[in-house]
């Protein structure tokens, strides 16, 4: 299981990265946020697939039956940091369209006098 | 009084120089500046006795213990006699600037810090015996230098004479710096006195040739020899004061003395002297031939002083024959390293005054352009005498002194014709015909500068002001150092004891044991030898050139400026060419930013792993493939694919809502309950503020259309998922430990009291995680209310180039 999860985590990475070359501000950010379901998966993945009952304590399971908790315990802190940054940076594109009134990345460039 | 305390008396004068501008502003400051140097210089002078036998003092100060850094006075004769003519020379150039530079239009109190400055940064120099304290006072004649050249700021050419000459000289310094640091890693030591023993053992070093060369960049850039004269000319938009003190007598002779002071640890070595002397004797036959070029006085006498310093240059070089000449007490090889040292006290009396007389040229007619000048003989009668004496010692004509050091360097350069090694024996005879026909230009240019300033015929009305001869406290100095040439001219043994024998004892150690070993007599007659005929030879064609002088000249037109113009090429495409070069690849987009970044991710991930055979797939300890987890997959990659290549953007915002839901699915299936609660959430979430960043697109560009399909970007994805797939399934299958879950799932419920072991893990185990990634939702949420909030922008459009 854990090679045919590689293989679609490596899919997810390409597309985010195929996604965040783009010119459209808003692909960026969805690019983004594939990146960073890639990145959860490929935690929890890495930690091992294995394990038969969920990391709760109950009675008549055994310790090495239960899922390992501590990748599950950085997945949670990392989806929230994703999730925070994600909204900031969605409301950024809120206002950038407001003020600029573009989304096209070419056309972000700084001003013309710049040079 | 310890000797290190005194190199920074001038310095700390300095720091009163502003006060005594300010205060007492009817006294010229200068006379205040003036007891400094004479105060020097009387006690340098006291220290003679000492030298003359061959005795030295050392004072020593710590600056950096734990590195082995310290200010090193180290005084015998080499040092001792530069030291004079810093103090000496200096008290001349700030009388003589007193007189020179007006009180209430000049800004005196800058002119004076400067000068004080450099005058430590000299004496530390020639003191210094510690390489790393020798390269600090380097650099701070470099940059007193720099601001001295700059002093009347407002001109261009000042800025760009400084700048020239601060670029140049700073890049040799650090050339310069790279030598000394290999010398002391070879040596194992910062200080000269002890490298010097070991010269013998140095010279097989792998470093030492690169020591050298790079050593002599510091020496050459700074002493202005072939190429790096160019810097020198334009420096003569400096205060004439400056001028005759720093780029005749002191800092252009400061490259001189480190070749000097070198000369016991490197002159055993073939390159050391075919570069020194050869560079040294082209520099000195260039300098004289492009000194008849010149229409402006100081540009003339910029390249004699080039000239010189090749001169000078060439006889330390030839001094490293008496190296390898056993008995050299009985052979002319003895005269080489005598000559350089005396012909260095002459230049620097001459010049200094020759200077002089050219700034009151300046100040008296207002113009230093040698065609509007002439006639001045009968107006500036002592000036002119002044000039003479100069000049003609500069030709090497008697009675002068220049005159016993021009016989004593026909000598050395004939005595290389009997050197036979470093295959000296074939190319040895250029060294006196170059020297000999730098010596006719020599002549040539010193009558130029003497008698078509004033001789000929007087152009009152090519004047800016009338001429008239100059107040006498501004012809004290020249007239004094005039006086010196004659003076020397009839002592000459007296200057070669005192001075020059001390001085050729510190370069050439290994030869001689006392000063009193150098059998050195000058004499101004030694029969008809041929420096006799040379010199008649001299005096000859250089006077006969010297009466068509008028009908050559013009030829010069077609020797074009090629050294400086290589020079500003090199400015030139170091600026815009460094700009053009960013240019090309910092293009404002961000995609070019991010393809840069992932090709460099790709190729450095991908290279170690096979580089270093890092990649293996081990198939054991899989967990089992099922069904549910293969139909969430093709729901997952499904959705993805729906993203890329949907026309419509709200399509796309859906299908990255099924994926975030198939991954919360996959934390179902693989038994992470919190995780798929947390995951829906806070999918539903993001999907709703995507929708609303969606819903305020601007009208022009909610054209909807498909992303265009682009090579480039493709293969830099497709790199980069085939990079995390590999790297994920080689680090999956090297485990190299096992999971310290154990310890959490064991002690759950016994020490921490939970049984949600996720849960635990975030508020008990780890709790300091969940205190900050609270701290960051905080963060984002206010800089989301601050966003939206803050407008400040809508008062006026500003912008910082406008």
């Amino acid at each position: 299981m854990e090679i045919i999860m590689s293989v679609a985590i490596g899919f997810l990475f390409m597309a985010a990265v195929y996604l965040m070359l783009s010119k459209s501000l808003i692909r960026i950010i969805i690019g983004t946020g594939l990146l960073s379901h890639g990145a959860h998966l490929l935690l929890l993945t890495m930690g091992g697939l294995g394990g038969n009952s969920p990391p709760v304590v109950a009675d008549g399971v055994k310790i090495s039956d239960y899922a390992d908790p501590l990748p599950q315990a950085l997945i949670l802190t990392a989806i929230v940091i994703s999730f925070a940054v994600t909204s900031f940076f969605l409301v950024l594109a809120y206002r950038s369209y407001q003020e600029l009134g573009t989304d096209n990345m070419d056309l972000l460039r700084g001003t013309e006098d710049y040079e | 009084m310890s000797l290190v305390f005194l190199i920074f008396l001038p310095l700390l004068a300095a720091l009163f120089v502003p006060l005594l501008f300010k205060k007492f502003g009817k006294i010229h400051t200068g006379w205040f500046v003036l007891v400094v140097p004479v105060i020097l210089f009387i006690y340098y002078v006291s220290l003679l006795p000492t030298t003359v036998t061959g005795g030295t003092l050392v004072s020593e100060f710590q600056w950096i213990p734990s590195l082995d850094i310290s200010f090193v006075s180290y005084i015998d004769g080499l040092s001792l006699l530069f030291t004079l003519l810093i103090t000496g020379i200096g008290a001349l150039v700030v009388l003589y600037s007193i007189f020179y530079l007006d009180k209430h239009r000049e800004q005196l109190h800058n002119f004076y810090v400067y000068l004080l400055m450099f005058m430590t940064a000299m004496l530390g120099i020639v003191q210094s015996d510690h390489l790393i304290t020798l390269y600090l006072f380097w650099e701070l004649t470099s940059i007193s230098s720099f601001l001295l050249i700059g002093y009347w700021y407002t001109r261009d050419r000042s800025r760009f004479g400084a700048l020239k000459s601060m670029m140049i000289t700073v890049f040799g310094g650090l050339m310069m710096l790279g030598g000394f640091i290999l010398l002391s890693i070879m040596g194992d030591t910062y200080s000269i006195r002890e490298l010097i023993p070991q010269a013998t053992e140095l010279v097989t070093h792998d470093f030492f040739i690169w020591a050298l060369v790079l050593v002599l960049f510091g020496a050459f850039t700074k002493s202005a020899q072939f190429p790096f004269y160019i810097w020198l000319p334009d420096a003569m938009e400096a205060p004439t004061p400056v001028s005759a003190y720093l780029h005749s007598a002191t800092m252009v002779k400061a490259g001189l003395y480190l070749v000097a002071r070198l000369t016991p640890i490197f002159a055993i070595s073939g390159t050391w002297m075919w570069l020194v002397a050869g560079v040294g004797l082209f520099t000195m036959f260039w300098g004289s031939f492009f000194a008849l070029k010149q229409k402006d006085l100081k540009g003339i006498l910029a390249f004699s002083t080039v000239s010189q310093l090749g001169l000078i240059m060439s006889l330390l070089g030839a001094s490293a024959a008496g190296y390898h000449i056993d008995n050299i007490a009985e052979t002319t090889f003895k005269y080489a390293g005598f000559a350089a040292i005396f012909h260095l006290i002459n230049h620097a009396v001459f010049k200094g005054s020759l200077f002089m007389i050219a700034g009151i040229v300046d100040h008296e007619t207002g113009t230093r352009d040698i065609r509007k000048l002439g006639g001045l003989m009968s107006l500036m009668p002592i000036s002119f005498t002044v000039a003479m004496i100069g000049a003609f010692s500069m030709a090497g004509l008697p009675p002068f002194g220049g005159f016993l050091s021009k016989e004593m360097f026909l000598t050395a350069m004939l005595s290389l014709m009997e050197f036979d090694l470093f295959s000296m024996d074939v190319w040895g005879i250029l060294f006196p015909i170059v020297a000999w026909l730098g010596s006719v230009f020599t002549f040539i240019y010193s009558f130029y500068f003497v008698f078509h300033t004033f001789a000929g015929k007087h152009q009152p009305e090519e004047l800016p002001k009338p001429a008239h001869e100059a107040p006498l406290g501004m012809l004290i100095s020249p007239v004094f150092m005039s006086l010196l040439v004659i003076v020397i001219f009839f002592i000459p043994n007296l200057v070669g004891d005192w001075l020059v024998k001390p001085a050729v004892l510190a370069m050439q150690p290994f030869l001689y044991n006392s000063p009193d070993d150098i059998k050195i007599h000058v004499e101004a007659w030694h029969g008809f030898k041929p420096e006799f005929f040379m010199t008649l030879g001299i005096f000859g064609i250089g006077f006969l050139l010297f009466w068509t002088l008028r009908k050559w000249q013009k030829s010069y037109d077609r020797f074009p400026d090629t050294l400086n113009a290589l020079y500003n090429n090199i400015v030139f495409l170091s600026d815009t060419g460094a700009n053009r070069f960013s240019g090309i690849y910092m293009t404002g987009f961000i995609r070019s930013y991010l393809v840069y970044m992932f090709s460099f991710v790709i190729f450095i991930v991908i290279g170690t792993l096979f580089l270093t055979d890092a990649f293996a797939i081990d198939l054991t300890n899989l967990a089992p493939v099922g069904f549910y987890e293969i139909v969430i997959l093709i729901a997952l990659v499904g959705s993805t694919l729906t993203i890329l290549l949907s026309k419509s953007r709200l399509t796309g915002i859906i299908a990255l809502g099924a994926v975030g839901y198939s991954v919360a699915l996959f934390f179902v299936i693989f038994r992470a309950p919190d995780l798929a609660l947390t995951q829906l959430v806070i999918e539903t979430i993001s999907v709703a503020l995507f929708l609303l960043a969606f819903y305020h697109l601007p009208q022009i560009s909610r054209k909807e259309e498909r992303m265009r399909f682009k090579l480039g970007n493709a293969l830099v994805a497709i790199g980069v998922g085939v990079m995390v797939t590999l790297v994920a399934l080689a680090s999956h299958s090297q485990k190299a430990l096992p999971s310290i879950s154990e310890f959490y799932k064991e002690t759950v419920y016994s020490e921490a009291g939970g049984g949600n072991i996720v849960n635990v893990i975030l508020v008990d185990y780890r709790g300091f995680d969940t205190l900050f990634e609270i701290a960051v939702l905080g963060i984002a949420g206010i800089g989301i209310i601050t966003m939206i909030k803050l407008r400040l922008t809508k008062k006026e459009e500003r912008h910082e180039n406008k």
